[in-house]
């Protein structure tokens, strides 16, 4: 091979390689004449086919009586389903090696599904995700067994530190809010298998739906399936939004507990999806405490004191107002000192924000790590899932690098001043002494 | 079974080829003078890589009184060489955009980071540094014991189910050190020294006890390029002779109770059982896996099936086995009763189950169902760099070829009804049978005395 020609293939393989990472995930959008809106990613590299169809069925639209019912319904909707009982539904995805995932969070309800892509596997592997989204059966018997099932892993996790915290804080954040709803043993009880039935009827609509697919499968027949997962689901009417959160006051809960450890969480609600601050929260975040064993509460908490091994801070967007959160868990007799360090590291970002080091280090790790959220066909769902389910604009991913590169540290400082007062930051300590 | 298993040739040979156009040979190996070797496997599906370093060396290699060492020179790893501050590999790999971490086994240790492909070269350069050139001072020695106690505070003495598997593996091995757990005993971790520390970073990390994995968008005659460059000029050493510890029979089963503050009992039956050491000529591993999954698979495999849903026995019922590790195996049924059902009700329910496959074996289609969930699991596999890597890493760890892999693949599609039968007759019986239940107490801290003394200061 002479000079000329390798230099030609060398070129030709820095081309491919710069157009590989240049060009991104291309997410193509339509709605299908359900109503449901589909976002689209052809990867055919592997013969695997990701569907995720999310539905506004979270527990945020649970009624304030019955918390627990987003939850349950999206569990019963794997046991039983048309023509087949809850054991076939089962034996059937995995006669196939299909994989049926998703639950509900807050904000969504998610079905998801991986197949292999041969046509044989992945038309049985679709078959069975239509049922389970449009004829749930919610049997009576299967109810009763399930609600008893949660009611004991809820009995279970209210003795877990992890738990009591996490259930405190979002009660201290959002109080009546639908937020700070959370399954008691109570509110199961007043569950009836109808209220799954009506739940489903009313939030898992063609119109609600949002359908992310990535593969190896082609846009016409992404279309088709997207066309077949909803038809046979009511075209319902959108759900109102949820209300916006209020600020609570500034405090501090403290709960017992005998754990060797105390769990210690603050916070706030801070940040809607689609707000124009989350660059500037999100590069902020990263020396606060978001990159991981390089931020000031990991240097001050971890490294220096020997205070924690896990210590954190992030901000979760959501819908309404999500939470901004600092984390850790430490030795139950320097609870009281740990928290200290958190909080005022926290205190000295919100009034001196990042210095041009740290700026320039969060968006060095935030642009040159973008690769590594893109390098495989789940983490490309989970990404085109989020952007499909909130709604953000289809060039999300493609204008990211650049949003994170204009970010000043007078952004940061403002952006934080808007979203995290300390007048509204509330503290949980459970197991401190 | 001859057809399912042309599906899968052709089915792992598809999604390989697809994957990384020079099938063949992917993955590559080649091995440095001073006994490291290199393993690298081409995806060039995204312009990222992932970069491991495998030692050999896990809490298996431990000795009483400085349980835990491996664990914390893991920990130490990240503190400093005289070129690469304290901290500062982690803010080199930050500033490439990178991801690291590390995990102790008890067959191994691992370092790894997640990088774009042109970072891969400087990867390298700071694994190589502090493989032979630690500084392991005192000072970041004292802070970071301190992480490593909270950590063991997090994950096993608040953790009621961490408890009773740990408490469990001390009574069920009595000799092997698979009976410490890798995060070491607490005593031990205060106790510790930086000496214990650098005595063994200076008996295991050396190239000849080593491995480097390699998965991503790379060529992988660069790869070995660069790890000529970076790591060729580390010196080897002999390693100490690594003694067996056979663990003497068992004889009669063994039964403890852990108490921690829950609502659920938890009950494990952990029955002694082979590993994988020859690929070729053992059956046994293969018919354990599959017997696994036959329990508990998928959501309606017998354990749940049976225990969970039609009996209401269980709240939840699993089976877990792992045919590959350095030490002895164990094949564990783990099952949290219903409200209102004992632990006894709990444990007649998961003997009965495994009673009705020593009487009645598996049926035909049971078999087939786990085998092609195995199947599509090795094509989902291909989906993460990651998880590639950790295959090979993970074989490599307990001495089992990684070529192997799809070798048995094959052996596990090859397992009859009859083995899967003959291997619940032979390793279920009580005499290799250690019990574990976790008593669960009121959490009312007035009413329940601190459970965990506090530690001593040191």
């Amino acid at each position: 091979m002479n000079t000329m020609t390798r230099k030609l293939l060398l070129a030709l393989g820095l081309f491919a390689a710069a157009l590989a990472a240049q060009a991104g995930v291309r997410i193509e959008h339509w709605q299908a004449p359900s109503g449901a809106r589909v976002y689209y990613v052809e990867a055919r590299a592997l013969p695997i086919v990701d569907v995720q169809v999310d539905f506004p069925a979270g527990a945020a639209a649970d009624p304030a009586d019955k918390a627990g019912l987003a939850q349950l319904t999206r569990g019963l909707m794997d046991l039983g389903a048309g023509g087949m009982d809850e054991n076939e539904v089962a034996t059937k995805l995995a006669d196939i090696g299909a994989r049926l995932g998703g639950g509900a969070d807050t904000d969504r309800a998610s079905v998801g599904l991986r197949t292999l892509a041969m046509p044989e596997k992945r038309e049985a592997a679709f078959a069975i995700l239509r049922a389970v989204l449009a004829e749930p059966r919610f049997d009576a018997g299967i109810f009763e067994r399930e609600r008893s099932r949660t009611v004991a892993a809820l009995r279970e996790s209210l003795t877990r530190p992890e738990t009591i915290a996490a259930r405190a804080f979002w009660s201290a954040l959002y109080g009546e809010h639908p937020y700070g709803r959370q399954p008691t043993v109570e509110s199961l009880g007043r569950i009836a298998a109808g209220d799954l039935r009506a739940f489903h009827a009313a939030r898992y609509t063609a119109r609600s739906a949002v359908i992310s697919i990535v593969g190896d499968i082609g846009r016409a027949e992404a279309e088709a399936l997207a066309q077949r997962l909803t038809e046979a689901l009511p075209a319902g009417e959108p759900p109102a939004p949820v209300p916006a959160a209020t600020l609570p006051p500034a405090g501090e809960v403290r709960l017992p507990h005998p754990a060797a450890q105390a769990h210690i969480q603050l916070g706030l609600p801070a940040l809607k999806r689609g707000d124009p601050d989350f660059y500037a929260l999100l590069v902020g975040n990263y020396s606060l405490g978001g990159g991981g064993f390089v931020s000031r509460l990991m240097k001050e908490v971890r490294d220096k004191r020997g205070f924690a091994y896990s210590v954190y801070s992030f901000f979760a967007p959501m819908q309404a107002a999500g939470p901004f959160q600092i984390g850790l868990q430490t030795k139950r007799e320097q609870a009281g000192d740990a928290l200290k360090v958190a909080r005022d590291e926290l205190l000295r970002f919100l009034a001196e924000g990042p210095s041009e080091e740290e700026l320039a280090a969060a968006k060095a790790n935030i642009v040159g790590s973008f690769p590594l959220r893109l390098d495989s066909n789940r983490k490309i769902l989970d990404n085109v899932a989020a952007i499909a389910f909130y709604g953000l604009p289809l060039d999300y991913l493609d204008t990211y690098a650049d949003k994170v590169r204009r970010v000043t540290a007078a952004d940061v400082r403002a952006a934080f001043a808007r979203h995290v007062r300390p007048e509204h930051l509330v503290t949980v300590v459970v197991a401190g002494d | 079974m001859t057809m399912r298993r042309h599906l899968l040739a052709s089915l792992l040979g598809l999604a390989c080829t697809l994957a990384a156009p020079p099938a063949l040979a992917n993955p590559y190996e080649h091995r440095l003078a001073n006994g490291l070797r290199v393993i690298v496997k081409e995806d060039r599906r995204a312009p990222t890589a992932v970069h491991m370093v495998w030692y050999r060396a896990g809490s298996i290699d431990e000795t009483n009184g400085t349980t835990g060492v491996a664990h914390v020179l893991e920990h130490m790893m990240f503190k400093g060489t005289p070129t690469v501050g304290p901290g500062e590999f982690n803010r080199r790999v930050a500033d490439a955009g990178g991801r690291d971490n590390a995990f102790t086994s008890r067959d191994y240790t691992a370092y790894f980071q997640q990088v774009p492909k042109e970072k891969l070269d400087e990867m390298m350069a700071l694994e190589a540094d502090r493989m032979r050139h630690l500084t392991l001072s005192a000072d970041e020695f004292a802070q970071e014991i301190k992480v490593v106690m909270e950590e063991r505070r997090l994950r096993t003495d608040d953790q009621p189910q961490s408890r009773l598997f740990e408490a469990m593996n001390a009574v069920a091995f009595q000799s092997h050190p698979y009976r410490r757990p890798i995060i070491g005993w607490m005593s031990d971790l205060e106790h510790m020294t930086a000496q214990d520390a650098r005595d063994w970073y200076e008996r295991w990390y050396v190239p000849n006890n080593a491995y480097v994995v390699v998965v991503g968008d790379v060529d992988h005659r660069e790869v070995f390029r660069a790890a000529e460059k970076h790591y060729g000029g580390l010196k080897a050493r002999p390693l100490p002779t690594r003694k067996p510890q056979d663990e003497p029979a068992q004889a009669g089963v063994r039964r403890l109770t852990v108490k921690a503050p829950a609502e659920l009992p938890v009950l494990i039956m952990g029955y002694r059982a082979p590993v994988l050491r020859d690929v070729e000529q053992d059956v046994d591993p293969y018919a354990l896996e599959m017997l696994g999954a036959v329990l508990s698979g998928h959501g309606a495999a017998r354990f749940s099936k049976h225990l969970v849903r039609e009996q209401r026995l269980a709240v939840s019922a699993g089976a877990d086995y792992d045919a590959t590790a350095r030490g002895p195996g164990m094949f564990y049924l783990v099952g949290t009763p219903a409200p209102g059902k004992t632990v006894a009700e709990m444990e007649a329910g998961l003997r009965a189950e495994i009673a009705r496959i020593q009487q009645d074996g598996v049926s035909a289609e049971e078999l087939e169902r786990a085998k092609s969930q195995l199947v599509a699991g090795e094509v989902y596999k291909l989906d993460s760099m990651f998880a590639q890597a950790m295959e090979i890493g993970q074989m490599e760890a307990v001495g089992l070829p990684y070529g192997q892999s799809r070798r048995i693949i094959e052996k596990l599609q090859a397992v009859s009804a009859e083995q899967v039968q003959a291997v619940a007759r032979r390793y279920f019986a009580d005499d290799g049978l250690t019990v574990g239940v976790l008593d669960p107490q009121p959490l009312d801290a007035a009413a329940a005395p601190r459970r965990f003394a506090a530690p001593v200061r040191h």
